[in-house]
């Protein structure tokens, strides 16, 4: 037997074993519940585009990478499935049929935005396309990439697995985006006026400047 | 190869022929509305054309021209192997417009002569809102009985959407940015076209770089 641990910060719980057969454990009835949960997915796969096919590289022998996570079985009746990969674009016209799966499925059920166009609609910025799922239907984890690497994957799963484990059950959130160009520039900017470019200083010039600058004066100390 | 069937063709229908272009082998003819059948069926029936295989029927927008859409037939050759291309232009249908000769909207249907011709037409009326008469079953193919226009139309709005299902309104929903901003990814802009404007230009929609930020910052 293993450990199992709490990671929602409360007291860690720990199960252990004394001689071959004779034993006890203490844990919480919660702790015990997710920890038998995030290791029992069974997974209906609505999928529906392309990343099907990463999809399938997924549960390839290189990754195995559902299988090994406790999430081997697919039930092709969301009946009998409480974790619904959503992988694919989902138009506008197949929304209803979305919205009436993951209806179907019981409590406990959690959603996994695979790629792209499952979580905020892609590239297809059009009348066709529905602008992520979470339109629709809660979402507990994206996963980014057109399409997502197997890793990227498995990290998701991962990540839902260690959700189940602490009863969360509030969707994700995606946080606000950020220009990473943009940000480069900043430090580079800020890095280029820190130095003495001395002929430019000398002639009274402001040093390089990487972007666009709002204020002339910025490149001054 | 089908410059025989262009031949052909003129040869037929004379007048009726408005234009025909050839590129590399690729020709295309333009035929009045009105022979637009007779045309697509002497192409089927006549020996030397023989065009057996329907290949596409599509349509393309052109806001600025008077006759606003060019309906386009591909057709092949399964025994002679050859292509030809057959266009046709065709006014926009305004609403509550008496029918005017002069300015034809619609053409028949050519799903009685290729019946693969079917779904290509319900096709094109769905994206285009061009009807084909003596269709037998011109319904949306694509879209949703429930959407309101066409969309592939230029003065379709490029970011107009019609949802099926009502979105949803959670902290989740609400508090997330559109995947794209403005104009990006889309190099044309995402302002309404300006139909039949013989002014527009790629110039005219100016630089999205040189609009200040939406909320009123200068960029650092």
């Amino acid at each position: 037997m293993g450990e199992v641990r709490n990671t929602s910060g409360r007291e860690a719980v720990r199960v252990e074993v004394t001689g071959s057969e004779v034993g006890f454990a203490t844990t919480k009835f919660d702790a015990l519940l997710g920890w038998a949960r995030k290791w029992s997915l069974f997974q209906y796969p609505f999928v529906t585009a392309c990343c099907g096919m990463e999809f399938m590289s997924l549960n390839g022998p290189r990754f195995d990478g559902l299988a090994r996570f406790g999430a081997e079985a697919p039930r092709f009746s969301p009946r009998q499935a409480d974790l619904l990969w959503v992988v694919g674009t989902i138009s506008q016209k197949q929304a209803p049929a979305l919205k009436r799966i993951y209806e179907q499925m019981c409590d406990p059920k959690y959603v996994v935005a695979f790629g792209t166009c499952a979580s905020s609609g892609g590239f297809y910025d059009n009348y066709a396309t529905t602008p992520g799922i979470d339109k629709i239907i809660p979402v507990d984890v994206y996963i980014p990439g057109c399409p997502p690497r197997p890793e990227a994957v498995i990290d998701a799963l991962n990540l839902l697995q260690d959700k189940i484990a602490r009863g969360d059950r509030t969707p994700g959130v995606v946080k606000p985006r950020e220009d990473i160009v943009e940000r480069q520039l900043v430090t580079l900017r800020k890095s280029a006026t820190d130095l003495d470019y001395g002929p430019q200083r000398r002639s009274g010039e402001p040093p390089i400047t990487l972007g666009r600058t709002s204020d002339p004066k910025e490149g001054e100390r | 190869m089908s410059a025989v069937v262009v031949e052909r063709v003129k040869a037929q229908f004379g007048s009726k022929v408005v234009e025909t272009t050839s590129f590399r082998g690729d020709e295309s003819i333009v035929v009045e509305p009105a022979a637009y059948y007779q045309v697509a069926k002497f192409l089927r029936d006549d020996p030397a054309c023989d065009m057996s295989m329907f290949i596409d029927i599509t349509a393309v927008d052109y806001p600025s021209r008077d006759a606003r859409f060019e309906l386009v037939l591909n057709l092949y050759s399964l025994h002679k192997a050859h292509r030809v291309r057959l266009k046709t232009r065709l006014f926009e249908a305004e609403q509550g417009e008496v029918a005017d000769a002069t300015r034809p909207t619609t053409v028949p249907t050519v799903s009685t002569l290729w019946a693969g011709a079917n779904w290509f037409e319900r096709e094109v009326w769905d994206m285009f809102g061009l009807k084909f008469e003596g269709h037998p079953d011109l319904r949306r193919l694509l879209l949703y009985e429930e959407f309101e226009g066409h969309p592939l139309r230029k003065d379709y709005s490029a970011d107009k959407t019609q949802p099926l299902m009502p979105y949803r309104s959670g902290p989740d929903v609400l508090g997330k940015q559109r995947p794209f901003l403005g104009d990006e990814g889309m190099p044309f802009g995402r302002k309404d076209w300006a139909p039949r404007d013989a002014s527009w230009s790629d110039d005219s929609l100016g630089d999205p770089e040189d609009a200040p930020p939406p909320d009123g910052t200068a960029p650092v």
